[in-house]
């Protein structure tokens, strides 16, 4: 997983997507291809404000192995302010999430490629109490 | 292009098989079909393969080889190909099949589907599941393939009223049908409340939303139509095999509420098989959880999007309702064996249409399979006719 | 004028309060809390770590000082818990502000005063030109080994400086240390709890280091303790910081706004460059603020801070004392998982 990881930090420690000049839309996780305008793509990095609002969520119960220690874990899907839909964590308790809420991005760790591996860190989001 | 038909049908049980290999659930099916067809095997030109994961589940690739080697064809060094698009796998096999035929390079063709998944256990069996999935931005996120459908169901009841009891009707019809399924997983029948308050898995989805992983294979034999009436008096014919993929990641497609590869590969089909939604049957659908059966009644056009649970309420789509669907138990109920399922569902269609489908027999001359990957990127809509 | 351009502050959610630990240990909480002057401390959840948290300060820091990431000269991080014994935390913050590649970098450790060290090393980078900004941060989720005082203030939280010449909100007027080899606490490698010296920790380590600073830094730059409207120690818990004050002729008016121990506990590298930040949230144009670090092993970095016109301007909410009052209490057993003291397979 090493270099796999390590080629993405730059997109996974913040929210740094892409923008298609040609067509306006926003891609995060990034895109090097806009699928509307395939060869018409004029794709350049821009880094995204963070904030979102929640569009949907689950409370998972049946957790993958490295996510066991914080079932129940609320994933959810989030639409950023600039357009993109993202997957991600939502570390909050599950009785707070609600569709529509305001979230912001936090800096958390997603994992550890075990007790003597690297560590993976990552954008989670977190309840935009402003 | 030529009417292609569906000679030979063969299906292994589906289930924890502890005592059977790869190999053998492989060539049971495999036998199954020949008798079934009346082949001694020679016959056979070509096969197509859907599995999803050997190289995980086995560590073995290069599936196809090793099929056509124990399918005793190894003497006859016939093309073997292997094919993938996770649970829809068995789907692809189909429609590569179909074509090779339809298109004249061959006359009599085997699709198959096979998966073993219990030798590894049942978590990393999930773990492996979840490849189906965008593993970079959703699976890395902490998403399950579970999580991700109950998103798409959480957003169903928020914006059309779907309830919990509509998804768990889904599961219970289906159980009940498995009880008539000799080869099915589960044949036992469960009751709403016992659905409604089994333990969560990923709310709004429980236990019983979600279809096992199981062990299983499946086979059909293909031929022209010229040859197909060589070989028996009541050939099923494939009268469309439509294809289409959309965005792997659930976030990235447009409409979080409608599987666009199944509305595409569907409104192909019915165009290409001359019919429409209100004309089929029965309906084999890719249950892997039962907000997906409720998705599909609306994506097929059996019900407007959004009315998918009225369906269910009202018992249309049960065994004696207007439009059975899933008569074999589903993925629910007869068991999900990956990329066999694709598979199954055409040998459900195939003996249902023939009329020899035992008790769980419906009155039907157009018949439907829905096979879907992952979350929806992958659709193959089949429609048989007798 | 080379100071304080912009800081942040990170402290995790979570808080166990003093008489939950006692009540699992057989302890008297209330005297034991009384005694420590320590409510409850922060506890940082299962995704947290000295990284997550490093870079949740320097981020408030970076935005409120309107500036690029890519500008930062240099990043040190100060810590005694960072995730990687080998393999730096800074360059993981660097990533995370987007400093680009042009940066200078390092951990350190020097106990609870690796953040002070940190801001000193970025001071002299730019008074020599080397630099336009250093971002210098404290952090730390410091373990207490079950049972052991320790536990009742070992806690987790972060902040971080960015110091350069230009739109500086506070001057570091000077600064200066004081340096001994004193083995009071310390942790070998390997072992996953510190081990200390119990009273040693006193008089010969503390008290000693923190006020031979700041009389030194007194003597040097000719001010006495009534020059100064706020003084910030490190705070191990709440009585050592006054008692500190006293010996030196401060009052407990000067030293209470940094104070953050009662609520939060040690955040050991954090610790008193979090008081400075609850300091530096309420302090007005020219008001004089000591800072006395002190860091196992033993050193004390002290400085004359004093802030400028330009602190009025500056963005300083959320303020440190509302970050911290704000809290989800939680039970020894929540405590141990989110700490990971539970052996899994």
């Amino acid at each position: 997983m090493l270099p796999r990881f390590w080629r993405k930090i730059k997109y996974r420690y913040d929210l740094v997507g892409t923008k298609c000049e040609n067509c306006g839309n926003y891609y995060y996780p990034p895109r090097n291809l806009c699928p509307v305008c395939r060869r018409k793509s004029k794709i350049r990095e821009v880094k995204l404000s963070g904030r979102g609002e929640v569009i949907s969520y689950s409370i998972v119960h049946e957790a993958p192995e490295d996510l066991k220690a914080e079932k129940p874990y609320v994933i959810a899907l989030i639409r950023l302010d600039e357009g993109p839909l993202v997957t991600s964590q939502l570390v909050c308790e599950p009785e707070e999430v609600k569709i529509g809420m305001r979230v912001r991005k936090a800096f958390r760790k997603y994992g550890e490629d075990g007790e003597a591996g690297i560590i993976y860190y990552g954008t989670k989001f977190v309840l935009d109490e402003v | 292009m030529r009417k292609v038909a569906v000679i030979g049908v063969g299906q292994s049980n589906f289930g924890e098989l502890w005592d059977a290999s790869f190999r053998d659930i492989v060539l049971s099916a495999g036998i199954e079909a020949l008798e079934d067809a009346g082949l001694e095997g020679r016959e056979i030109e070509a096969m197509y393969v859907g599995n999803m994961s050997g190289g995980r589940y086995l560590a073995q690739e290069h599936i196809a080889a090793l099929i056509a080697d124990y399918a005793g064809l190894a003497e006859l060094h016939i093309p073997s190909t292997r094919v993938e698009a996770a649970d829809a796998s068995g789907g692809l096999a189909l429609r590569q099949a179909y074509m090779a035929v339809a298109s004249g390079v061959h006359d009599i063709v085997i699709a198959a589907g096979a998966e073993k998944v219990t030798d590894v256990g049942s978590e990393a069996a999930m773990e492996i599941l979840a490849s189906a999935a965008d593993r970079e931005w959703e699976v890395f996120a902490g998403a399950t393939l579970a999580s991700l459908y109950a998103m798409i169901a959480r957003l169903h009841m928020e914006k059309f009223g779907t309830r919990p009891e509509d998804l768990a009707m889904v599961s219970v019809k289906n159980h009940k049908n498995a009880t008539l399924n000799p080869k099915a997983q589960f044949r036992r029948e469960i009751s709403l409340e016992i659905a409604l308050n089994s333990p969560y898995v990923a709310e709004p989805l429980r236990l019983f939303d979600c279809a096992p992983l199981s062990d299983g294979a499946a086979v059909v034999i293909l031929a022209s139509e010229e040859v197909a009436k060589t070989y028996t008096d009541t050939p099923v014919y494939i009268s469309a095999c439509c294809q289409a993929s959309d965005y792997l990641a659930l976030h990235s497609r447009k409409d979080l509420l409608t599987m666009r590869a199944v509305v595409h590969a569907a409104k192909q089909a019915y165009k290409q098989a001359g019919i429409e939604a209100k004309d089929i049957d029965v309906a084999e659908v890719h249950d892997s959880f039962t907000i997906a059966e409720i998705l599909a009644y609306e994506d097929l056009g059996f019900a407007e999007k959004g009315k998918g649970a009225e369906l269910i309420r009202e018992g249309v789509t049960n065994l004696d309702g207007d439009i059975p669907v899933n008569p074999s138990g589903g993925l629910k109920a007869c068991g999900h064996a990956v990329g066999a399922t694709g598979i199954r569902q055409a040998v459900e269609i195939t003996l249902q249409l023939r009329g020899d489908a035992g008790k769980r027999q419906v009155d039907a001359e157009n018949g439907l399979a829905l096979n879907v990957g992952g979350t929806g990127a992958t659709a193959i809509v089949t429609i048989f006719t007798r | 004028m080379i100071g304080i351009v912009s800081y942040g502050t990170y402290v995790p959610k979570y808080r166990i309060k003093a008489e939950e630990i006692a009540r699992i240990w057989g302890e008297n909480g209330e005297v034991i809390s009384k005694g420590l002057g320590i409510q409850q401390k922060s506890v940082p959840y299962l995704d947290e770590d000295t990284a997550t948290i490093a870079v949740e300060a320097a981020r408030e820091a970076v935005y409120r000082a309107r500036i690029d990431g890519s500008e930062i000269g240099a990043v040190y991080v100060g810590s005694e818990s960072h995730p990687y014994v080998v393999k730096p935390t800074a360059t993981i913050v660097g990533e995370a502000i987007g400093a680009g590649n042009e940066y200078f970098a390092a951990d350190l450790e020097f106990a609870c005063k690796a953040g002070t060290a940190g801001m000193q090393i970025c001071l002299a980078m730019v008074k020599a030109g080397m630099i336009n900004y250093g971002l210098a941060i404290g952090a730390d989720t410091s373990q207490g080994a079950p049972g052991d005082p320790l536990e009742y203030s070992a806690s987790a939280g972060g902040a971080a400086y960015i110091i350069g010449e230009k739109n500086v909100i506070a001057e570091i007027e000077a600064t200066c240390s004081f340096t001994s080899d004193t083995p009071d606490f310390w942790r070998r490698e390997g072992q996953p709890y510190p081990s200390h010296g119990g009273r040693f920790t006193g008089l010969p380590a503390y008290f000693r280091h923190i006020t031979s600073a700041a009389k030194l830094i007194m003597e040097k730059t000719g001010l006495q303790p009534s020059d100064f409207k706020y003084a910030v120690f490190h705070q191990p818990n709440g009585k050592f910081p006054m008692r500190a004050a006293k010996m030196l002729g401060f009052n407990s008016e000067q030293v209470k706004q940094g104070l953050v121990v009662s609520c939060i506990g040690n955040t050991y590298s954090g610790s008193s460059l979090l008081g400075l930040a609850a300091v530096l949230d309420v302090a007005k144009p020219e008001d004089r603020i000591l800072l006395v670090s002190f860091g196992s092993g033993a050193g004390s970095d002290a400085f004359v801070i004093r802030a400028t016109d330009a602190i009025e301007s500056f963005e300083r909410k959320p303020e440190v004392w509302e970050k911290i009052k704000s809290g989800v209490c939680v039970d020894y057993g929540l405590y141990l998982k989110f700490r990971r003291k539970i052996k899994v397979r």
